[in-house]
């Protein structure tokens, strides 16, 4: 039976996850907000900028005149997409393994795994900035690529996993018995079940790996610097110029959020798949 | 051809042993069916005939070839599991023709066998819909479509009607067994249902923490049942055992009655009871009776019209002819 919820409650508690809701947003519409104001305007009070109704997109007019922002846009969607995907290459058969054909270590093999992201990422920046120097792939897409794959590969197994162990094992053995080898097994009836959470997977690690910024600005100097370093070139020695920092932050953030918005239905899908049967 | 030959079969799973080294013979065209309590190995018994787990020891042969580690798909066989396994991304066509598609059959062969099936299954108005579309008995028979069109040497069927309502099972029953009598293929069918192996098994294995108990056609077992385990186990309600001096009067342990063979009588007999709870089911009535000389419960069966109710006195006579006496081990004395 439902629960019967006064009107008063209803309306407070509304608004608290409103207020709460748009506390959270803020910092993103306040950057939106101050990268259609001029510089000027950008540094003055708070108030003044919300009320004041001047707006310009000269901003975005200087960012693109300054840098160029399709090269660095191209370098994350290669960087992002390629290192989902060779991840996924790579975390199928491995999630396929330990989904239906668990080891005695299975587990600990997982924890392992996920181990490797309780690591503070700076704790080995110098030996494979020193590896990367030494094979010559600082500052190249290739470089990134496959260590934003290394370092997301975690997390693509883990979801994959709990994904494919949903799976009843019974129509993975049916497919067998109906002779399909193991690698028409996978093509044929493991990965179109498992569709959804492929798709979620491969979302969140896209937006992951479109947000990672600590090795991307570490790895990078100026060829396959992404929009990560597209951002950071804005809070320069010359100062900060709030106006055009928020207008290469918009563009930044704009393509990963309207994926993530076109996809929120996946997203939520996939987070919380298995959670409730 | 579908001969299935077991010798010193076993499993061990860890350090567990599943099911000890065992010998089974299944002739070709035979219905047998594996019947025992949850936990009996007798679905891992079938998972080893069909490949889908590894013999710890022993060999299977599968029309005089030995199939011991030839993996599944090769062996022959068609599986319809529990759960059915239907591919919920495929339509029921696709889900038939699957086993065809692997084995890279010509179009029309496939064709000509996926409306053969659908035919004899009467699932032609149902082949472009997908399996979430359908209901648990046609589920069923999809999942059976799917293992007729690889024309197997044998068909295993792992508690196929366990998921089905009752009303239900009773049709898919008849619907199997006319399945075998018309297409005389041998067929391996698990179930914890004694009533589905006493109906439609030309042999019935029954199987007792991995152990074959004893191996029989139906009547077989429920004349003369080899222990204490498969008199219980076999025929329902289940066999009365008497012991003490009862039993000792017999020159026996223990001795088995079933309700069947017990006459009720409101007028005189050899036991005097009185009647607990009745089961009434039209056609016959279930009692449960306190036997005041043995100062224990036997159910015992009457008419569907007999009116007895709770409290009332009844008298018991045995039918001597059909007891079933046991020694201390459980063994039948013959």
């Amino acid at each position: 039976m439902a629960r019967s919820v006064k009107t008063s409650r209803k309306a407070v508690t509304t608004l608290v996850a409103g207020t709460l809701g748009l506390l959270m947003f803020f910092p993103v519409l306040w950057i939106v907000i101050l990268s259609f104001k001029s510089e000027g305007d950008a540094i003055k009070a708070p108030l003044a900028v919300l009320f004041s109704t001047d707006w310009t997109t000269e901003s975005y007019g200087a960012v693109q005149a300054r840098s160029d922002y399709l090269k660095h846009f191209s370098n994350s969607v290669v960087i992002s997409f390629g290192s989902t995907f060779l991840g996924l290459l790579v975390a199928i058969p491995a999630a396929w393994a330990m989904a239906f054909v668990p080891g005695k270590r299975t587990k600990d093999v997982l924890m392992w795994m996920l181990s490797t992201k309780m690591l503070p990422p700076v704790g080995v920046l110098v030996p494979i900035y020193l590896i990367f120097r030494d094979l010559g792939i600082l500052d190249s897409r290739v470089g990134l690529v496959f260590v934003l794959m290394m370092i997301n590969l975690p997390i693509i197994i883990w979801m994959l996993f709990t994904y494919f162990r949903e799976i009843p094992g019974e129509i993975l053995e049916a497919a067998r018995m109906d002779g399909a080898s193991l690698r028409e097994e996978i093509i044929h009836v493991l990965t179109p079940m498992a569709i959804p959470g492929i798709a979620s997977t491969v979302l969140l690690n896209i937006i992951l790996a479109w947000n990672e910024a600590f090795w991307t600005l570490n790895l990078t100097s100026a060829k396959a610097a992404p929009l990560t370093a597209f951002i950071a070139s804005y809070s320069s020695p010359e100062g900060l110029f709030y106006a055009k920092l928020s207008a290469a932050s918009v563009m930044a953030i704009a393509p990963i959020l309207i994926l993530g918005w076109f996809s929120q239905k996946q997203l939520v899908r996939g987070l919380t798949f298995g959670a409730v049967k | 051809m579908g001969r299935i030959q077991l010798s010193q079969v076993s499993k061990v799973f860890g350090d567990v042993e599943v099911i000890p080294p065992l010998d089974l013979d299944i002739e070709d065209g035979e219905f047998m069916v594996f019947v025992g309590p949850s936990g009996c190995g007798k679905s891992t018994l079938l998972r080893l005939i069909a490949g889908l787990e590894d013999v710890t020891t022993g060999s299977i042969v599968i029309d005089g070839s030995d199939a011991t580690t030839v993996p599944p798909a090769k062996r022959g066989l068609a599986m319809v599991f529990q759960s059915y396994a239907l591919y919920p991304h495929m339509s029921v066509r696709k889900n038939i023709a699957f086993p065809m598609k692997m084995a890279r059959m010509p179009q029309d062969e496939q064709v000509r066998r996926l409306e053969a099936a659908a035919q004899v299954l009467n699932l032609t108005e149902y082949l472009d819909r997908r399996p979430g579309q359908l209901s648990g008995g046609q589920r069923q028979r999809v999942a059976i479509g799917r293992a007729i069109v690889r024309e197997p040497a044998a068909f295993l069927f792992d508690e196929p009607l366990s998921n089905l309502d009752a009303a239900l099972r009773v049709g898919m029953r008849l619907e199997i067994s006319e399945l075998h009598k018309r297409l005389q293929t041998t067929m391996v069918y698990v179930t914890h249902d004694q009533v589905e192996a006493m109906t439609m098994a030309d042999k019935i294995v029954v199987l007792h923490a991995g152990v074959i108990e004893q191996v029989g056609s139906p009547l077989e077992l429920y004349r003369s049942p080899q222990n204490t385990f498969v008199a219980g186990f076999i025929g329902s309600p289940k066999m009365n055992f008497i012991e003490g001096p009862e039993a000792a009067s017999h020159d026996a342990h223990t001795v088995g009655i079933r309700p069947e063979h017990i006459d009720v009588s409101s007028g005189s007999g050899t036991w005097t009871g009185t009647v607990g709870v009745s089961e009434h089911l039209g056609s016959d009535t279930f009692f449960h009776v306190t036997v005041d000389e043995l100062s224990q419960l036997l159910t015992v069966r009457a008419g569907g019209e007999v009116d007895l109710h709770y409290g009332d006195t009844i008298h018991l006579t045995p039918n001597l002819d059909h007891l079933h006496r046991f020694d201390e081990r459980g063994l039948r004395i013959s």
